[in-house]
């Protein structure tokens, strides 16, 4: 057990290098000067080129990527171009935000869509499968800005309910993980509905049926553990999704986390903001995976973690 | 004594009396009667054998009974079955989940699926205890103890904490028995409960289930397709046919002189162990197959570099031939390595060792150098229905091989899947069908003729006849047989199923934990056999006669936990092979 989390997350630090390549290189190819961004459209050439030289850019790729992990290793992401800040320290201070956002929003997803799955799967091919099965459908459909401010509009502006946006209070956080979860809800309403079907004609439900077990009984322990087990490989490569609609869920709000960091960084170029937000989202999007893969035993005895 | 008077049983009220049970399905076609009514009478001790092929109603009896009929698609429309005084037929949900296990109990063919994975052996006997009301919470355990000891399960303590993946097939149906007899139930519905096991372990689950119906004196309705299980088992027997009854009879009358021709037919296709008749003489022809020192190792990776760190030796320097024209039967229980070696032939599996498929080394190839071997070589699979594609028509599966080895093109195909559909027995005009509106026979004689389809040397059958009724057995058999006489055909004949083996065999082989135990001419092994092992298999097989009872196996202590699996760098001990008389070879005793 100890040497298989030990293999993962060296496996995980060798994903995250490879990251670091990847956004390094398009970066680099992006064809938008970061130095003009930091000085101004009034700047003169003179001054974008001191810049630039400053800032090292016009080293060959390979120096400033060197450089660039070697102060990583050293925890050093670097200072931000425009903020005239710590990267670390701005993540630092926008990370519990969002983090806090992710979970309310899973723990949104999962009720929602579990929940919606079970029933229709029990009720299946009647009028109350078809019409969940229509719901989850339009929130796979719906892009998730124009649900956040559906949701906005007549939760917060006309029946306030909610605030309009900020962070702080629980209320704060209803709107936010309902936009951000309804996505996944509607794709995990869809796989366990298929997962439950699949699970309810297995011999060992039909065993605990001849058992005599009360029905209740025979869905909460026999059909729902069986039927979960695929969806829990599918939390951890969620996370993945979740970064991307958080980007746009914390603009909507404006909730107070990384995404927006991230959304100001990308629109001026703000290349190291860039990078380590990117490094800190692939960190969760790795840690999420491998804490689905060792969940995975806990609740399924058939797996080993070797 | 005629089938009506034994139903009294001396003027004792029967347990269970099913009437006239008559169930459809609905199908796109309308609906379809599955039974037809269908009556008998079980009395408290008795065991009331359900017998028939595949779709002759006997698991839909079970299910019926059991109030577990699919819904909606499957209902009683007429009918009556009475436990006691209780109509079950009317009954609503509530009122039947209180007679399941705890009146009428079931266990089922598939041992390995019908335990929930997720649960430990102890939670689900006790929910069952629990759910009764047999015993209050804190006495459950206690109870579930003492339940696995009733049913001989080895080490019953540890077994509670375990995962029904940790238990093998024999285990896990012992457990199911367990949960059936939890609430001493008057009625025990086994519905081919020894199918899906091996020979021994079928024995002792048969023995264990006659024990505990002395002890207990429960009613047993067996349902099983092997007329040797009816033999052994059974006190009454009826014959079921597509959903109506042919034949009801005490089951020595039934054996010595079945009433109905469908009974006959169905007696006469039984395989019987000792009865095959002589093989044809051969001419010392040429070896086809030529294998030396052939193993197969499976790698277990694990640690902090996911190294390997153990090896299952599936097969394990085994040597063997087969002539031109000639059966050599590889017998054995499941995990022994027999299909390992058939795979291993067709080049499906990495191995080491040497193998020559008439005079071709087939070892060391790539994939595109392995295909003209693989022309000499075919094979048959267990499952003919998965072993088909459900999205081709069946002409161009039997003529795929053709075009992919680029022997035929164009309109030679048509000519030829024509004359291969005719060679094994099916009409052409069937060529465009698609595998569903096939029986499994029909089926299966498709996947022969695919093999047929490149004209190899050699055909692997591995299980190939498993998987069909007895009567569709006999015929696949002989359409083999035909086969092999005129065209020469060696087979790699792979089964479990010593009666089938000694119809089609020249030569038997006898494995265990992927080495061979005895190997030798057909009448030598199964007739005088000398290792105490395959003494043990033939021991097992269930003698279709109930005259004759079934002798009892010998002492099987420590063969079940034995493992092919070991650490890198060990590995089996080596059994070596004596010459009991000429070309009969026996392993060393240890």
């Amino acid at each position: 057990m100890g040497a298989y989390i030990l293999r993962r997350l060296l496996e995980s630090a060798l994903i995250l290098l490879g990251i670091t390549l990847v956004t390094f290189v398009l970066l680099y190819l992006v064809p938008a000067d970061p130095a003009r961004q930091i000085a101004g459209r009034s700047a003169t050439a003179e001054t974008v080129a001191n810049i630039r030289d400053q800032l090292g850019l016009n080293d060959p790729l390979f120096v400033q990527y060197g450089r660039y992990l070697w102060n990583l290793a050293q925890g050093d992401m670097g200072r931000s171009y425009l903020q005239r800040a710590e990267v670390a320290d701005l993540i630092a201070a926008r990370l519990p935000a969002s983090l806090l956002l992710m979970l309310s929003a899973i723990v949104t997803e999962l009720i929602i869509g579990l929940t919606i799955g079970v029933v229709a799967a029990l009720r299946r091919n009647r009028p109350m499968d078809h019409s969940l099965m229509i719901f989850s459908f339009v929130s796979i459909s719906a892009p998730q800005f124009v649900i956040g401010i559906l949701l906005l509009y007549v939760f917060a502006v006309k029946l306030a309910w909610f605030p309009i946006g900020g962070y702080g209070t629980a209320a704060h956080f209803v709107l936010p993980s309902l936009t951000l979860g309804l996505l996944g809800a509607g794709w995990y309403s869809r796989m366990m509905r298929s997962s439950m079907i699949d699970v309810l004609s297995q011999d060992f439900v039909r065993t605990a049926r001849a058992k005599g077990l009360a029905k209740v009984r025979i869905v909460t322990r026999h059909v729902i553990p069986n039927a979960i087990l695929p969806i829990i490989a599918m939390i951890g490569i969620d996370i993945g999704l979740f970064m991307s609609g958080i980007v746009v869920v914390e603009s909507v709000f404006g909730w107070p986390g990384i995404g927006q960091l991230a959304w100001q960084a990308i629109q001026r170029i703000d290349i190291p903001v860039i990078m380590g937000v990117t490094m800190v989202s692939a960190a969760a999007i790795v840690i999420g995976n491998l804490l689905a893969d060792l969940a995975a035993p806990l609740i399924d005895p058939r797996i080993k973690t070797k | 004594m005629s089938a009506k008077d034994d139903t009294g049983r001396g003027g004792r009220r029967p347990v269970l009396s099913v009437r006239d049970l008559t169930v459809q399905v609905a199908t796109e076609a309308g609906a379809k009667t599955v039974l037809d009514g269908l009556s008998f009478d079980l009395v408290a001790g008795e065991t009331l054998a359900l017998a028939g092929e595949s779709g002759s109603g006997k698991s839909m009896t079970a299910l019926a009974i059991m109030g577990l009929l699919p819904k909606p698609m499957a209902r009683i429309t007429s009918g009556a079955i009475r436990l006691g005084e209780t109509e079950l037929t009317t009954l609503d949900e509530a009122n039947y989940r209180r007679i399941r296990s705890a009146r009428i109990a079931m266990i089922f063919q598939e041992p390995m699926t019908s335990l929930n994975p997720l649960m430990r052996v102890e939670t689900q006997l006790c929910e069952v205890l629990l759910e009764h009301g047999i015993c209050a919470r804190g006495e459950a355990p206690a109870r579930a103890l003492r339940l696995l000891q009733d049913v001989r399960l080895t080490e019953p303590e540890r077994r509670l904490k375990q995962y029904p993946h940790e238990l093998s097939g024999g285990m896990r149906q012992r457990v199911m028995i367990a949960m059936a007899l939890a609430c001493e139930p008057e009625v025990l519905i086994a519905d081919e409960p020894t199918t899906a096991l091996d020979v021994t372990v079928q024995a002792e689950i048969l023995d264990l289930v006659r024990t505990l119906q002395r002890e207990h004196g429960t009613a047993v309705l067996m349902i099983t397709h092997d007329m040797g299980v009816v033999a052994e088992m059974a006190d009454r027997v009826v014959v079921l046919r597509a959903g109506r009854e042919e034949e009801q009879a005490p089951v020595r009358d039934l054996f010595a002189a079945p009433r109905t021709d469908y009974a006959r037919a169905l007696l006469a296709a039984v395989p019987r162990l000792g009865t095959a008749s002589a093989r044809p003489e051969r001419a010392e022809a040429r070896k086809v197959v030529e294998v030396d020192d052939l193993s197969v190792r499976f790698d277990l990776a694990g640690g902090l570099l996911n190294r390997t760190v153990a090896r299952v030796h599936a097969v394990e320097n085994v040597s063997f031939h087969i002539h031109a024209g000639e059966t050599l039967a590889l017998v054995g229980e499941s995990g022994c390595g027999k299909s390992t070696i058939g795979k291993a032939l067709m080049g499906l599996v990495p191995w080491q060792g040497s193998i020559r498929v008439d005079g071709v080394q087939t070892g060391g190839r790539s994939r595109a150098a392995m295909r003209p071997v693989l022309r000499d070589i075919q094979m048959v699979f267990q499952d003919p229905g998965a072993s088909l594609d459900a999205r081709m028509p069946v002409g161009a599966q039997v003529t795929e091989p053709m075009r992919v080895h680029g022997l035929v093109a164009g309109s030679e195909l048509g000519d030829r899947a024509e004359w291969l559909f005719r060679r094994v027995g099916l009409s052409p005009d069937m060529l465009r069908r698609y595998p569903h509106e096939f029986s499994g026979g029909q089926r299966q004689r498709i996947c022969i003729a695919r093999a047929l389809s490149l004209g190899p040397k050699v055909i692997v059958a591995d299980e190939s006849v498993s998987a069909l009724d007895v009567s569709v057995q006999a015929q696949v058999l002989d359409l083999l047989r035909e086969l092999q006489e005129a065209d020469g055909l060696a087979y790699l004949f792979i089964s479990h199923d010593m009666a089938v083996v000694e119809g089609v065999a020249d030569r038997v082989m006898v494995m265990r934990l992927g080495q061979v135990m005895e190997e030798g001419p057909r009448d030598a092994v199964l007739r005088d056999p000398r290792h105490p092992y395959t003494r043990r298999l033939l021991a097992a097989v269930p003698v279709p006669d109930p005259t004759r009872a079934r002798p009892p196996i010998p002492d099987t202590a420590g063969i079940e936990a034995a493992s092919p699996i070991f650490p890198v760098g060990r590995g089996p001990a080596r059994v070596a092979l004596e010459e009991a008389r000429p070309g009969h070879r026996v392993a060393r005793a240890t």
